[in-house]
């Protein structure tokens, strides 16, 4: 074995943690960075720089390292890569050892790797692509207290997408009016309801009084229906124990589901509450308020396939994904890409759909894809094509923006998207016949006709921001 | 401005799930949904209840269900028989994915009357 001694002084990242010869391990954390440096510094010492500084190195030699084994336990930048149609930037993959983390620690490995090192000074810009998580690690997180397939079986839904509406106004509402609004849209087509994200309990309406008027709401409507129905109480708090707290208290007024915001509120709350999910047997929808910030800049930042890897890592039965057609921005194809990281057991590389690496999730139970934002009953088939029966369609003003009010709004949408299932069902093109579908179901149904009448000029077209990258 | 003459009022109903705000499928488009469950390679199976029990998640199973059953004839069939001994109950046709363990087809074919 070759003897080491202590060398004080600053060597170049590259000698040490640009490891091209090296073949990445089944066990490995993989991740892949579009870097941009600055002028003059090479790709390979970029690099490097970033598996560096995300793993054990520092700017100095330490006399300290030569106590440890770095060989087993340094990041290595094993390729580089052109980003098609941008001479700045560039792919670097890093591989780190699996030791490096902690199990079932989504906060320890996001704190390593998009750390320090985006504030790395031989940098411009640095965005994390894609993260490789080995079937060794995802073994050691809990992630969906439920899962698709055991909401189905609770909630007795299946062969078509859920239908949901966040409640409107946002702010403002007494809680009495607010369970009004809810109980208006569950008598009707409507599976589930959403508190708004920025709904905690403000002096308008405390979180309490809330709970237990829309309690009321639900059970009513289940009894009147005979469907199940929820609404997503929204536990977010200002500290662990408050949302606690709340989440008892929502499980004792008889909602099969709460919800959180898992970026604002921090994944050391979200795995909390979703394991306190799994013991209660309650499931978990979850906001990502805040997730633009991190992942819209092209250069810079978390691309959001990797911030819906770690939610179903952390825990959470259902995901805000964007609905590609609605008023927020969403590339198809991107979200494609991100939504199979959420439901699929397994899904291979696929850079069309910004996958850079397969990804084996093993036994880990899937996250409902959440479209939400924008969307009306022109939208349905579409977002029927798009997202499949694995999802949660959520129309807010799409409800409760009916001319005859919510409980007709709802009757409108859950009627449009049947017609969609059973066409699709008989083989038929959703988007191609989206007129004739919606048309035919409107005859039987004047809340669907007079929907269809409201919103029929209604487009969000403005081109994406984050496009993938592609020549 | 919209008056209140012009506003409609929804009523409440008792729904039954997926499909339960269209008009009753004819007998063409239950044949439509027979063929996209055992296209999809999904096993038919058919339930029945009393709809005073229509809210459990168990409702009593027609026969086992159909392994392997690819003759849209025969399915309906069963359906058929089904109402024919149960009359004032629904019967629903359902599809296990066993892949998902999930059912990937489930709606109420025949709505028994109360």
């Amino acid at each position: 074995m070759a003897v080491k001694t202590y060398d004080a002084g600053v060597k170049e990242y590259r000698d040490m943690y640009w490891t091209p010869d090296y073949v990445p391990l089944d066990t490995d954390l993989l991740a892949c960075f579009k870097c941009t440096g600055q002028t003059g510094v090479p790709r390979e010492e970029v690099a490097a720089a970033v598996a560096a500084e995300s793993s054990t190195g520092t700017w100095s030699t330490v006399w300290s390292e030569l106590l440890t084994d770095l060989e087993y336990y340094k990041g290595r930048a094993y390729r580089i890569e052109d980003v098609p149609g941008d001479r700045e930037s560039f792919y670097a993959f890093v591989a780190y050892p699996i030791d490096l983390f902690e199990e079932g620690s989504i906060v320890n490995v996001l704190t390593s790797l998009v750390g320090n090192v985006f504030g790395f000074k031989a940098l411009r810009h640095l965005r994390l692509e894609d993260i490789r998580f080995p079937i060794a690690y995802i073994k050691t997180c809990n992630g969906p207290p439920a899962g698709i397939q055991l909401e189905r079986d609770r909630l007795n839904k299946y062969g078509r997408p859920m239908l949901g509406a966040t409640i409107k106004p946002k702010l403002g509402l007494s809680a009495k009016n607010y369970g009004r609004a809810v109980y208006e849209c569950l008598r009707s087509g409507l599976d589930m309801t959403k508190d708004d994200e920025n709904v905690n309990s403000q002096p308008f309406m405390r979180w309490r009084d809330r709970f237990e008027f829309v309690g009321e709401a639900i059970q009513k409507a289940q009894a009147e229906t005979g469907e199940r129905k929820g609404h997503y109480l929204n536990v977010t708090a200002p500290d662990p124990e408050q949302m606690y707290e709340r989440a008892a208290f929502a499980k004792e007024v008889g909602s099969p589901i709460i919800m959180h915001d898992f970026l604002t509120g921090g994944f050391t709350a979200n795995t909390g509450l979703a394991n306190w999910c799994r013991k209660n047997g309650m499931l978990l929808h979850i906001h990502r308020a805040m997730h633009a910030v991190i992942d819209r800049h092209p250069k810079h930042g978390i691309h959001f396939r990797v911030l819906a890897k770690c939610l179903r890592l952390s825990g959470g039965d259902h995901l805000h994904t964007g609905t590609v057609v609605g008023k927020l921005e969403g590339d198809r194809q991107s979200t494609l890409g991100y939504v199979d990281q959420l439901r699929e057991s397994f899904v291979p590389e696929d850079r069309s759909r910004g996958v850079f690496f397969d990804q084996d999730w093993g036994s880990m139970p899937g996250v409902m894809a959440v479209a939400s934002g924008g969307i009306h009953v022109w939208h349905m088939p579409a977002l029927l094509a798009i997202f499949g029966d694995d999802s949660m369609l959520q129309f807010g003003g799409g409800t409760q923006g009916h001319p005859w009010g919510n409980a007709a709004g709802a009757a409108a949408n859950r009627v449009a998207l049947e017609a969609c299932v059973k066409a699709r069902n008989q083989g038929r093109d959703l988007e191609k016949e989206a007129r004739d579908i919606l048309t035919e179901a409107a005859r039987h149904s004047p809340e669907l006709a007079i929907a269809m009448e409201t919103w029929k000029e209604i487009k969000f077209e403005f081109d994406t921001v984050d496009k993938l990258d592609v020549a | 401005m919209r008056t209140n003459s012009t506003v409609g009022d929804y009523q409440t109903a008792q729904t039954l799930e997926t499909f339960g705000f269209l008009p009753k499928l004819t007998q063409d488009e239950i044949y439509d949904q027979i063929a996209y469950l055992i296209g999809n390679g999904w096993t038919p199976a058919i339930e029945h209840e009393h709809p005073s029990r229509s809210t459990d998640h168990y409702w009593t199973m027609w026969k086992l269900p159909f392994f392997g059953e690819q003759d849209m004839d025969r399915v309906m069939g069963e359906i058929d028989a089904c109402h024919q001994a149960y009359p004032t109950h629904h019967v629903r046709l359902i599809g296990y994915d066993n892949y998902t363990q999930s059912q990937g087809v489930s709606f109420v074919v025949i709505e028994g009357r109360t």
